[in-house]
């Protein structure tokens, strides 16, 4: 009961009322604009998150996070270009059937569906994330170095791509955490004289680098690209004979959703491929399927957004992000002190379930947003790039230059934004970059904390039971991508 | 699907140090053995003072690891060659230079004059030809960007030949 108070409080203040509207409205535009989308508009209004005290600006991000994964859907279905990468599955369903004149059905079935994903998501949260921390209070330092090993095999197994270049990039991540001063002897490793990197390369210069100006440089290669818009009369609300055609297709992919969420993978992406591949394994008109079937935009929609609440529970349980878009609230959460993981959820439960709260009123918001504003969000793609990307850079660089007033972190951002083109470019997802710069003073801090436990004897790591399992299940993970292909070549 | 296949069998009649794969591969591993060899620069701590690992240790493990890992994805890509990527357009290389103008003019003579320029050099080569909204991002958005963080944030940007003008 308590608890549940607690989650109502930010409806009884106007300040984050006035974040969740705002974070909400915001997140919908990004949302909507292809190539930017709630992890790099995260990352662009990270450095203005200082001005606000901690609960503000996770509850700005974390409702960012849920309104930027609903919005990509106006653009899936009326443009055909997914506005977020967890969109993607939308398009296959939602343009076609927007094709066919009901731009509005497919929009009202999306909206509803992402609603229904995104609260059910949240319900998980919950119930979820306090059994997980209650959990991790077995853990000592082997065990968060296995769990940490976990995550990232997780990511380069499930994770969009190859799995090598995955588990490259998330190596690479790791390699950039131990620029600047060791932790435990303070020597300088890998600064090269320049003294600015014997703090270490920040967060906020790499994400912002890695997304928005690796994208500036993508879209740079687009410029020539044409729309064919489609134009959107009304939304409508799905119809009785939809609800019963999609209601177990919500459901079901909610669960899926909530689920792939919780693992620390690539989130609402993966979860909306398979929400969509499952909704059409279970239904009884499996041809509709990609020629506008209402079931694949309900399928794929509910699914990212369960996501969304599935990935915040590793994220505040035990500190290691579940998809692309928390590892930058991960990185809100420690520039602004507050450390996630077990003690979080016994010394702040305010702060905690005023998160729940706002990401639940969040839900609720891009509802109506969506609803009734869609029409003028849709009108926002056709902003043109010519205009928008120098006017993110403006954004970009001021606010990486505006949390160290280092005009080396501008450099740093440059620096990462043409390595991010590359590596994308060749097929290695930035995302692992992100969570092996998050992980990697843990994997690295909790491999040398337990050597020194068990006297650098590293057979030790296999006595531990909970250990042992992470390490069993990271190595299922690193065979999961051989025995998937090998099923795909039979 | 028969389009990449073209794209993937046009990758395998080029020499193999012409290839993507080959390319890649050996800058990862070029620049993860130069920094593997300055590993061995690090300092050493003294046993007394050394509890489990020496700090040069990790990032050695890390760099050995991500060199055998390029060697695997080489060696997978001689049998699974990558497809070709297109050319690079004028306009990413334009976007590239944009940035290194950036770097210079902010260095050299002003911060907020580096953003105005890349703006609308970025804007007009991206095919923006009208004046007002060249002006729009390349000076009236970066003033109000400029006024935000510097009233709202308590933000002090470098000084340069339009910052000092500003804070004069």
């Amino acid at each position: 009961m308590d608890n549940l108070l607690l989650m109502m409080a930010p409806l009884f203040s106007s300040k984050l009322l006035l974040v969740l509207f705002f974070g909400t409205l915001f997140g919908l535009i990004l949302g909507v604009l292809p190539g930017l989308g709630p992890t790099t508009g995260g990352a662009l209004i990270l450095p203005f998150t200082m001005t606000l005290d901690p609960l503000s600006a996770i509850v700005l991000l974390t409702s960012i996070y849920c309104a930027g994964t609903y919005g990509g859907a106006i653009t899936a279905v009326l443009i055909n270009t997914p506005g977020t990468p967890a969109a993607a599955a939308t398009c296959l369903d939602g343009y076609p059937l927007a094709q066919k004149g009901e731009a509005g059905r497919a929009l009202g079935m999306a909206t509803v569906s992402s609603t229904v994903g995104g609260i059910f998501s949240v319900i998980i949260l919950v119930f979820f994330a306090p059994i997980l921390a209650q959990l991790a209070y077995e853990f000592g330092q082997p065990e968060y170095f296995a769990l940490a090993i976990f995550g990232l095999t997780m990511l380069a197994s499930i994770g969009e791509g190859s799995p090598i270049k995955n588990l490259i990039a998330g190596a690479f991540g790791i390699l950039i955490s131990t620029v600047g001063k060791d932790f435990m002897t303070s020597i300088d490793r890998f600064t090269f004289g320049i003294n600015e990197l014997t703090e270490g390369i920040g967060f906020i210069p790499v994400v912002v680098g890695l997304f928005a100006m690796s994208e500036m440089l993508t879209q740079s290669t687009l410029i020539n690209q044409v729309f064919n818009r489609i134009a959107l009369k009304a939304i409508k609300l799905p119809s009785k004979d939809d609800y019963k055609k999609t209601w177990k297709t919500i459901l079901r992919s909610s669960g899926i959703g909530s689920f792939i969420g919780v693992l620390p993978a690539e989130g609402g992406t993966v979860a909306s491929l398979i929400g969509y591949s499952e909704a059409k394994r279970f239904s009884k008109n499996p041809e509709e399927f990609g020629k506008g079937s209402i079931e694949g935009i309900a399928g794929a929609e509910a699914a990212n957004n369960a996501a969304t609440g599935g990935a915040m529970v590793p994220t505040l349980a035990l500190g290691i992000p579940g998809s692309a878009t928390t590892a930058v609230i991960l990185t809100g959460l420690i520039i602004h002190g507050v450390r996630p993981g077990p003690d979080l959820f016994r010394e702040q439960p305010d702060f905690l379930y005023g998160i729940f709260g706002a990401m639940l009123i969040a839900n609720v918001l891009f509802f109506i947003f969506g609803f009734f504003g869609a029409k003028i969000f849709a009108r926002i793609t056709l902003v043109p790039n010519k205009i928008l990307w120098p006017m993110i850079f403006a954004v970009s660089v001021c606010g990486t230059y505006s949390l160290n007033q280092s005009i080396i972190d501008v450099w740093i951002m440059l620096f990462f934004g043409v390595l991010g083109f590359f590596m994308r470019r060749y097929g290695f997802s930035v995302v692992p970059v992100i969570i092996g710069l998050i992980l990697g003073e843990l994997v690295e801090g909790t491999l040398r904390q337990s050597l020194v436990i068990f006297d650098g004897n590293w057979l030790m790591f296999f006595t531990r039971p909970i250990a042992l399992t992470f390490f069993i299940l990271s190595l299922i993970a690193l065979a999961f991508p051989l025995i998937r292909a090998k099923k795909i070549k039979k | 699907m028969k389009n990449v296949q073209k794209q993937k069998r046009a990758n395998k009649s080029l020499p193999f140090f012409f290839r993507d794969e080959f390319k890649v591969s050996f800058v990862i591993i070029f620049i993860s053995f130069a920094l593997l060899i300055t590993t061995f620069t690090f300092d050493i701590v003294p046993p007394i003072l050394n509890r489990g690992i020496q700090p040069a240790t990790f990032p050695k493990a890390l760099l050995v690891l991500i060199i055998v890992m390029t060697l695997l994805i080489y060696y997978l890509a001689t049998k699974n060659p990558w497809k070709v990527q297109k050319k690079l357009p004028k306009s990413f290389f334009l976007t590239l230079l944009s940035f290194f103008i950036f770097v210079v003019i902010s260095k050299t003579l002003d911060f907020f004059l580096a953003i105005s320029a890349l703006s609308i050099f970025v804007s007009y080569y991206w095919g923006e030809k009208r004046i007002f909204y060249l002006l729009l991002v390349g000076i009236i958005f970066p003033v109000i960007v400029f006024v935000f963080f510097e009233t709202i944030l308590g933000l002090r940007f470098p000084p340069g030949i339009i910052t000092n003008i500003y804070y004069s």
